[in-house]
């Protein structure tokens, strides 16, 4: 280590000492923030997964996400699979293998749910499952959804984390958005509440229906909320698009979202929401 | 038909320049056509073209994608696919269909809606979601005729409807082929490939019920625009007749498959 020889005050002996403390530094001790770049102890990081300088939500699994959002659950149609309609090569293996880590059947987790005395039908996409994309069994779960709620009189609370359409099943991904849309439009026309929350990131196919169709929009702060990819863009048009230009806080100032909500605010405003913000019984 | 082509070869014959146009189609098949303008919020898109039109003397709300015809068109239009205000357009004119109660035929040839900054910021996502979410309870009959590429959310915001009908030469798929061997395979090498796989082509798409129908589709333009005629005229009797609530309650069974 000739590097070292100017110095005079480190010698052999500290540059081994060295060694033996970085092997001792475990993994993923620092985190840090795809939005605004700080750097942080993991042990900083609360249950939410928040940046703590930024807010920026962190993209978590569906089942840690219920963890601390709701009093009570019981989950619907574990058990709908895939039938692979393009005979895509390897699909089924992905799919299965991905359904072991996250426990789920596909990409988002659906069921009946309570905060403090309000019981709601809850969907939650889970964007480690193939991005959350859109799939037919995504679809149908969440048309039962809102099946179940008009049928039940609850309000829907979707949380949305998604590339857009699932590739691997082709034009039966599309067929869901019609699908999906068709059933919010059912129980909108029965007079119930329907909000959505956009997480971080919310593109394509379904920011093209379901995202975008609540009767209240919520999103965490600094998620990607757009239609086109941003590489798409800048190859069509032949410019750079500015960074921020899907960020959820640039879709709120041009009017697509009603309110930007910091993750550990969540549960508070859905209840405040949910209590207030459908049918006036009183 | 009958012949034999590849995926790619009818991918081919989808974009081709000598592809009849949407503004052909209305011209041949209807007796009048008052073009509409405008989205009523801010901006007239002339890739989406729509007004009133006599099909067999009866009033009818008509709304094409359009590619344009010269140069200056293709760009003023992004070759066919719609900015936000190009769909809120046609949901317009559809929603005004239904409150005269005239049905609507649609006619699709986009590659996808626009991919821009203005699109977005100006909610590309938001105009199509609306478009699919209200003309599902829009109780008049739509028919929508794929007469080239049907890419993606762009082009079923406009086929959303009771039927929908595919030129012999013509695709429908969630992307382009090239599009689908980048991102899945990060090789464009592969496109043939992809479009093989994708089922993008009427005779795929029939098998699996998600369009009702194929027409055929001949180098002379008239007689493509006559066989559209017939298909046009024939489902839209049968539509017709069906009263509101089945007519809605069909519709809605007609996507609750997939």
């Amino acid at each position: 280590m000739k590097l070292y020889e100017q110095y005079n005050t480190l010698s052999e002996r500290h540059i081994k000492a060295d060694r033996n403390a970085d092997a001792k530094v475990p993994d993923n001790m620092w985190l840090k923030c795809p939005h605004c770049n700080t750097t942080f102890f993991a042990r900083q990081l609360t249950p939410f997964t928040t940046c703590p300088s930024c807010d920026y939500g962190f993209r978590i699994s569906a089942r840690q996400r219920l963890s601390w959002l709701v009093d009570n659950f019981s989950e619907f149609d574990t058990d709908l699979q895939t039938n692979d309609p393009l005979n895509f090569p390897g699909y089924r293996e992905k799919v299965k293998k991905l359904q072991k880590q996250t426990k789920l059947n596909d990409s988002v987790l659906t069921g009946e749910a309570k905060i403090a005395s309000t019981t709601f039908s809850l969907g939650i996409m889970d964007p480690t499952f193939i991005m959350g994309s859109l799939g037919t069994v995504t679809g149908e779960k969440i048309t039962r959804l809102f099946e179940y709620a008009t049928k039940h009189q609850q309000s829907v609370v979707l949380f949305t984390a998604s590339g857009g359409a699932r590739m691997q099943e082709g034009i039966l991904s599309l067929m869901q958005m019609a699908k999906i849309s068709q059933a919010i439009q059912r129980h909108a026309a029965a007079g119930l509440l329907y909000i959505v929350v956009l997480t971080d990131p919310t593109t394509g196919g379904v920011t093209a229906s379901f995202a975008m169709d609540g009767d209240i929009i919520l999103a965490e702060p600094h998620s990607l909320v757009g239609f086109a990819g941003r590489r798409v863009i800048e190859q069509t048009i032949q410019q750079k698009v500015p960074r921020d230009l899907q960020s959820a806080e640039n879709v709120l100032a041009h009017g697509f979202i009603d309110r930007i909500v910091r993750r550990q605010e969540e549960k508070k405003v859905l209840e405040w929401l949910l209590r207030n913000g459908g049918a006036n019984n009183g | 038909m009958g012949k034999k082509l590849s995926a790619m070869d009818i991918v081919g014959r989808a974009r081709s320049d000598r592809k009849i146009t949407g503004i052909e189609i209305i011209n041949n098949i209807f007796d009048d056509f008052m073009e509409l303008h405008g989205d009523r919020l801010s901006d007239d898109d002339p890739a989406i073209v729509g007004g009133i039109a006599l099909f067999h003397n009866q009033p009818v709300t008509v709304i094409t994608t359009n590619r344009g015809s010269n140069t200056s068109e293709k760009i003023k239009t992004h070759f066919g696919s719609a900015m936000p205000a190009g769909y809120r357009k046609s949901l317009r004119l559809i929603k005004q269909a239904a409150k005269f109660n005239r049905p609507v035929l649609c006619f699709v040839n986009t590659a996808g809606a626009f991919p821009s900054k203005d699109a977005e910021e100006k909610g590309q996502g938001a105009a199509i979601a609306q478009n699919i979410l209200q003309i599902s309870s829009l109780p008049i009959p739509i028919i929508t005729v794929i007469y080239g590429e049907g890419g993606s959310g762009g082009a079923l915001a406009l086929a959303c409807g009771d039927e929908v009908w595919m030129l012999e030469d013509s695709t429908y798929s969630i992307l382009s082929p090239e599009g689908f061997s980048s991102i899945m395979w990060k090789d464009s090498a592969r496109t043939a490939e992809a479009a093989e796989l994708m089922q993008m082509t009427p005779q795929k798409l029939l098998e699996k019920k998600i369009i009702d129908g194929i027409i055929p589709e001949s180098d002379n333009h008239l007689q493509t625009c006559q066989a559209i005629d017939q298909v046009l005229w024939h489902h839209l009797k049968v539509l017709q007749k069906l009263d509101k609530e089945q007519l809605i309650q069909m519709r809605m069974a007609r996507y609750r498959k997939f």
